[in-house]
């Protein structure tokens, strides 16, 4: 089988290195470009948000490749996302694809698929169980660095003395990263690749604003999507957070480390799961504002429900814990030069409401 | 004596504005952009040199605008400043104790909160130009008005006919639906007022604490009609500056003023610059699929600034 998958950030790094070890082929799928979207656009419903049409647009480059199955998550419950890779499939074939789409949707939703899913994917690359369990957690850990080396990128960016010099190294390190095979090469990887950050010249007597980057998965994970929004408020000399990894529930030392907890923390807002990121909006706003953050950014795709809902809610949680939001709906009219401006016009708000502490009064801006 | 320039560029005008070091305006232009930033620049700055007391040095210059990175590469800018903040810089300075600024300018609106001088709270449209200047120009122009009696004729008005006001072809066709049932025309262009009012309100002043003083400014302030609207949705007395249309060039222009201060010094290239020989040449970069536009941006032959890639692959290196 040759095997494609969406583009999410750095993740397809993982993928690919599980996907080739299962001893299939792998038409990695490129990063979006406006070549990307314009497909997606084409030949995607109009109404529909901007993940399924960027995931459209991805699918019809793969194919183009060569790729015969793609392999995307489902999903369950009030966000569409989990229609979109069966609408995925129904216009592929309209369009003359005749690719298979393995949907995995959240294990614990129907166990009994999930496997039979995987059983397949395996029996395939002729593989046994036990292969399987060893190349994932070797992959597992691949994600871990990547992600690792990512977070680490985002905390010398904003103390850069030459503008673009961490991208370049971080580049380089994706590279690194995407190299290693082995266990032992990953953790070489990324021994490596922290010491090529940490050497990124420096000025340390920097005191940036912080950020939290909140929000709908695939516009907070995919830059093309978020107008690069991470790097050119790091390139501002604002330090950013962002609230969704695929590895966090490994993790205990960031912010907001467990789903459970962010339902809690939400409940006086927003009491009923809303499907997708909406909740986790809420909980993290209030995680952020808790954690001395200046200020956080919410992006979401244009009709995304479940942000609406959480954005209609932020005012009282900004209100309320002192924290200005800033919400950038984004979609394929989504123009770089508007979400700079506000960019902008939102770190100097910042800066003034530290230069003036306690007096400032904070609400949701933006659109 | 000492002066400081300040440059907006925006979409429609670009503006420029000469202010001393207690915030005088001694000079401002308003002149519209045509879709050529660099030559109406040059003119501008022409105009100034020769409008201008000779004993006047500009010791710095500040530029904002949609056309803040251009301009200010051109003429050699000490702060290059986003319109929002720029507009309430020049907003506070000029109306002390505001808590509003409804800013509605050719084609972008904005509202603006400030509590305590600061700013808390920030807006600007995005999809939809039905609350702008260029939605009262398109209807004006359907109705053979001058945009400059529009305000007047609006206030004349004693029955103001309710347009639909979401989307300017929809107001077009409901007005002409309004003057076939026999509408005149003033109730009419009033009604015309309040519909871009309410746009702007649910759209750009959606959720927003409107608190007065509140001040009202962009090209559009100079329409009676809207201040009007404004007034009778809002409850509150509105003000209109003196210097409403120019607003973002007198903020740049305090911008720099507060830069010099601070630091001293102006990277300021001269009123010479307006007959230097500035061109922009743009090519596609083939490095990915983005295929961006790249542009670079020459003065007498050699290249001052480029920009336009995604990637950053062509901004590094050209200071």
């Amino acid at each position: 089988m040759k095997i494609s998958f969406p583009h999410m950030g750095t993740s397809h790094i993982a993928f690919k290195h599980l996907i080739e070890h299962l001893g299939h082929e792998v038409v990695p799928p490129p990063a979006p470009t406006s070549r990307t979207l314009d497909l997606g656009v084409k030949y995607a419903p109009e109404f529909a948000c901007v993940p399924l049409k960027m995931l459209l647009g991805t699918y019809l480059e793969v194919l183009e490749k060569g790729a015969d199955t793609i392999i995307t998550s489902g999903g369950v419950g009030p966000c569409r996302a989990g229609l979109y890779p069966h609408l995925h499939q129904k216009i592929l074939k309209d369009l003359g694809y005749d690719c298979k789409i393995i949907i995995f949707d959240p294990p614990l939703h129907n166990l009994k698929d999930f496997f039979s899913k995987i059983n397949y994917i395996i029996k395939k690359g002729g593989k046994s169980w036990r292969q399987f369990w060893k190349e994932f957690k070797t992959s597992w850990l691949k994600l871990c660095v990547l992600d690792d080396v990512e977070i680490l990128s985002h905390q010398v960016r904003p103390y850069e003395l030459k503008k673009g010099s961490t991208t370049k190294v971080f580049k380089e390190c994706l590279h690194i990263v995407d190299q290693a095979q082995t266990r032992e090469e990953i953790l070489d990887a990324k021994r490596i690749c922290e010491k090529k950050l940490k050497e990124v010249p420096q000025d340390p007597s920097r005191n940036p604003l912080k950020i939290g980057i909140i929000g709908e998965i695939y516009v907070v994970l995919e830059p093309f999507m978020n107008m690069d929004v991470e790097i050119t408020l790091e390139e501002m000399g604002v330090i950013t957070h962002r609230s969704i990894y695929l590895t966090q529930w490994s993790r205990q030392n960031i912010i907001v480390n467990t789903e459970g907890s962010i339902y809690k923390t939400a409940y006086p807002y927003l009491k009923k799961k809303i499907g997708g990121h909406g909740i986790n909006s809420i909980g993290e706003t209030i995680l952020y504002a808790r954690n001395g953050f200046d200020g956080v950014i919410q992006v979401a795709p244009f009709t995304c429900i479940p942000e609406i809902v959480a954005k209609s809610i932020l005012p009282e949680v900004s209100k309320d814990l002192n924290i200005p939001v800033l919400s950038l709906t984004i979609d394929e009219q989504t123009a770089k030069a508007g979400v700079q401006t506000r960019l902008e016009a939102f770190v100097d708000l910042l800066e003034q409401k530290r230069l003036h502490g306690g007096l400032n009064y904070a609400r949701v801006s933006g659109h | 004596m000492q002066g400081f320039l300040g440059i907006d560029v925006g979409s429609v005008s670009t503006n420029l504005v000469i202010i001393d070091e207690n915030i005088n305006v001694l000079e401002n232009l308003y002149l519209r952009t045509k879709g050529q930033p660099i030559k109406v620049l040059q003119e501008g700055l022409q105009l100034l040199k020769e409008q201008m007391s000779p004993q006047l040095k500009i010791m710095g210059v500040g530029t904002t605008g949609s056309g803040r990175v251009l301009s200010g590469a051109i003429v050699g800018a000490d702060v290059v400043k986003n319109e929002i903040t720029a507009h309430a810089i020049a907003a506070s300075t000029m109306v002390p104790g505001v808590q509003t600024i409804l800013e509605i300018g050719g084609q972008d609106s904005k509202i603006i909160i400030l509590r305590d001088g600061i700013v808390t709270d920030f807006a600007m449209n995005t999809v939809c130009a039905a609350g702008t200047g260029s939605f009262l120009d398109q209807q004006a122009d359907r109705l053979h008005i001058d945009i400059s009696e529009f305000g007047t004729l609006a206030l004349r008005a004693t029955n103001p006919v309710r347009i639909a006001g979401r989307c300017t072809v929809f107001a077009e066709s409901d007005m002409i639906h309004k003057q076939q049932t026999g509408h005149n025309t003033e109730d009419i262009i009033a009604g015309l007022c309040e519909a871009l009012v309410r746009n702007y309100l649910n759209n750009v002043g959606k959720g927003k604490e409107i608190l007065p003083p509140i001040v009202f400014q962009g090209g559009v302030a100079a329409n009676a009609g809207i201040k009007w609207a404004f007034e009778k949705q809002l409850g509150f007395e509105v003000q209109v500056p003196k210097y409403f249309d120019v607003m973002g060039a007198i903020g740049a222009a305090i911008l720099a003023r507060n830069h010099y201060r601070e630091n001293g010094g102006s990277k300021f290239k001269g009123f010479e610059i307006s007959t230097s020989d500035f061109s922009a040449t743009s090519f596609e970069c083939d490095g990915c699929a983005n295929l961006c536009e790249i542009i670079n941006i020459y003065q007498d032959g050699n290249i001052i600034a480029r920009w336009g890639g995604r990637c950053g692959k062509w901004d590094h290196g050209i200071q």
